[in-house]
């Protein structure tokens, strides 16, 4: 009996020291998948999605109470995105794509309230109190916080022109059975 | 191409050798195009930044007249191809395959074509490398083979990394066209001067001339032009498309393959087409920048094919009415069959790159219906890159583009020789052309992301920088008042109250 105890006793002392070890070498701080979901997004922290800023809705859908679809400025391709990564299908027809956006101040409405420049998540507004606002092309991000911000609907959304230089081939609509396997 | 050549190796193992269509337009003599009534000339006819107008709306401009300037490193200048008057500026449908419109400069011609005043240089060999560059640029010379690269950036490229050898594209491939071989017939003095002014600037010490075979009479001429300088030597290569592809021209001419992720420059050598030489001729001898070009009217529904001189940015339709049309073109080509642009209507204006217009009739537009890939391999065989096309276009039908890029995709030079061979007519370039588009706006938007998230985190530095600052502030107030209060207790003159005061009210209001 007492040589069973012993193995026994044995056996379990020297898996616990193993399990502890394991745990004290293979520790991993937090999930690493809410920052490489983090990491797809955006980055802007804009708000649209309903959570505080961009960890948050990673936060989200990693622990599955988000839906992938639930950020409006990466659209179609972060959708796609986040689906590949969490290894879910996902029906992309349903996600709402504008393409690139931008705001756009009317300048002979704004009248210079500064309510907008506060929101902005990239700092896209110029503008001081009672001087006309504008929106620096290149840094807007086309989130559209600012849009219900201001008090003469001065800024509206504009969907950016497809032009020469960036426009792609679209996809060859071939036969299905083209490349069956 | 002989049995001879074949047994000896010289037979290139890659690209196909399409009927080429080139005669009768070919031997027809260069004819001019009457001057049309109104010229409309993209902003962006080049590869880089798109120009910049300089004139405005009802200004009068004498041919030759800068009318905008170049944007930009990577850009050039356009000039106005005849004298008349700025009727518009604005957007028109461009000479692209996606038929969006484009900025352009509307020109009502006057009739007269008057030049404006030209500066020639009597000998430009005895000019700085820099200053033949300068010209070159100011004149709006790209490359007129078809990529449309601003030449004087070449020369820049091919200076600084010291390139020993000009390669002279004469190889004009594409089915159909006989630009090149016209300007080869009549002008080959021209060329090779313009070589020579090309080999002084990038300081090359050779030039080779590199002409297809099936161009006889082009090799006579130029033969007899290079005749008398020793370094400038006319090679015969074989008729095989895409031999007008440097990559190509360059390993067949001197056996030294470009590196995928290379440039030409950098194995020694730099590859200019003949007509840019001429074009090189004519700005720095003549002093005249370039406004017009020979382009090549080919294709079954027109009756008299041929080359004609016209000024950049005549409206295809005029062209055609030159030719002569036969039947209404089933479909209208900007370039030769195999790279060019399907135009979306005839009043597309030519651009510097428009090596010919082709109107093709209902036979030779047709186009099969695309079948199940058998996976023969002839496409395999057929590229010039050494590339899978039938893997690649197979993972990007599936979406796969990661997996297309890593065939290689990038290699790619878009040629078609495997849309050319495929025996159930998939239009494999085509899968190219999309993926690589999706590949370089995927990479747009990963820069444009990253810029974005740059963006946040400033303004995110910013509002606490600020908060901190609103923190230190008011707490120096607090301090401030506790020590005013502690001094009017302890009875302190009240001069000095109001000193510590003051700063307390201003921040109070």
């Amino acid at each position: 009996m007492w040589l069973a105890v012993l193995s026994l006793t044995v056996l379990g002392t020297l898996l616990g020291l193993a399990l502890g070890v394991a745990a004290k070498y293979f520790h991993v701080d937090g999930n690493s998948l809410v920052a490489e979901i983090e990491a797809l997004m955006p980055g802007s922290n804009c708000g649209q999605c309903g959570f505080a800023g961009c960890p948050r809705a990673a936060a989200a859908i990693a622990e599955g109470s988000a839906p992938v679809t639930l950020c409006p400025p990466g659209g179609r391709a972060l959708a796609q995105a986040l689906a590949a990564k969490l290894g879910i299908r996902i029906d992309l027809d349903a996600v709402v794509d504008h393409g690139p956006q931008i705001a756009n101040v009317a300048e002979d409405i704004c009248i210079g309230c500064c309510r907008c420049s506060k929101v902005c998540p990239t700092d896209a507004i110029l503008g001081a109190a009672k001087q006309i606002h504008n929106v620096i092309r290149e840094a807007c991000t086309g989130c559209g916080n600012c849009i219900d911000r201001c008090p003469t609907e001065a800024l509206l959304l504009q969907t950016l022109p497809v032009t020469v230089q960036h426009w792609v081939w679209p996809k060859p609509a071939t036969t299905p059975a083209a490349f069956a396997a | 191409m002989g049995i001879l050549e074949k047994i000896l190796g010289r037979h290139p193992h890659w690209g196909v050798h399409p009927d080429d269509h080139k005669r009768p337009a070919a031997d027809a003599p260069l004819r001019s195009l009457p001057l049309p009534e109104v010229l409309r000339v993209p902003l962006q006819q080049h590869v880089g930044s798109p120009a910049r107008p300089v004139v405005l709306v009802g200004e009068r401009v004498l041919k030759g007249d800068l009318i905008a300037e170049p944007n930009g490193n990577i850009s050039a200048p356009v000039h106005a191809p005849t004298s008349g008057r700025i009727s518009a500026i604005g957007e028109i449908t461009a000479p692209h395959p996606s038929g969006l419109p484009q900025l352009a400069i509307t020109i009502t011609a006057d009739g007269a074509d008057t030049w404006c005043e030209r500066q020639p240089v009597a000998d430009p060999l005895a000019l700085a490398p820099e200053e033949i560059s300068r010209r070159t640029a100011a004149a709006g010379v790209v490359g007129l083979g078809g990529a449309t690269f601003p030449a004087a950036v070449k020369f820049n490229l091919g200076r600084r990394l010291r390139v020993g050898t000009l390669i002279v594209n004469g190889g004009e491939c594409e089915p159909y066209l006989s630009a090149d071989d016209r300007i080869m017939r009549d002008r080959a003095t021209e060329v090779v001067d313009g070589l020579r002014i090309v080999m002084h600037a990038i300081g090359a010490r050779e030039a080779l001339v590199g002409i297809e075979d099936n161009k006889p009479q082009a090799i006579t001429a130029m033969r007899a032009a290079a005749a008398a300088f020793g370094h400038v030597q006319v090679r015969v290569v074989p008729a095989r498309y895409p031999m007008g592809s440097d990559k190509q021209l360059i390993q067949t001419l001197t056996g030294k393959e470009v590196p995928a992720d290379a440039r030409a420059a950098e194995v020694g050598v730099l590859v200019h087409n003949v007509s840019t030489c001429a074009a090189v001729h004519r700005a720095l001898r003549h002093g005249e920048p370039l406004v017009e070009r020979i382009v090549t009217l080919n294709g079954g529904a027109l009756t008299r094919p041929g080359n004609v001189l016209a000024p950049i940015g005549t409206p295809v339709v005029d062209l055609l009415r030159f030719a002569g049309i036969r039947e209404r073109p089933a479909r209208l080509i900007l370039g030769g069959p195999m790279m060019g642009i399907v135009l979306p209507h005839a009043r597309v204006p030519i651009v510097k790159g428009a090596s010919g217009v082709l109107a093709f009739d209902a036979a030779e537009a047709r186009t099969p219906a695309a079948g199940p890939c058998i996976r023969c391999g002839s496409c395999t065989r057929a590229c010039p890159m050494g590339l899978l096309p039938l893997e690649m276009a197979s993972r990007i039908d599936a979406d796969d583009l990661d997996g297309a890029a890593g065939l290689a995709l990038s290699d790619c030079i878009g040629c078609g020789c495997c849309t050319y061979v495929c025996p159930s007519h998939i239009p494999l370039v085509q899968y190219f052309s999309y993926a690589k588009g999706e590949l370089s706006t995927r990479e747009r938007n990963r820069l444009r992301e990253a810029a974005t998230r740059r963006l946040a985190e400033e303004r995110a530095a910013r509002l606490q920088r600020e908060a901190r600052e609103k923190a230190v502030a008011a707490a120096r107030r607090k301090a401030e008042r506790a020590a005013t209060k502690a001094a009017a207790g302890a009875g302190v003159p009240p001069l000095r109250e109001r000193v510590v005061v003051t700063p307390t009210s201003e921040t109070a209001t």
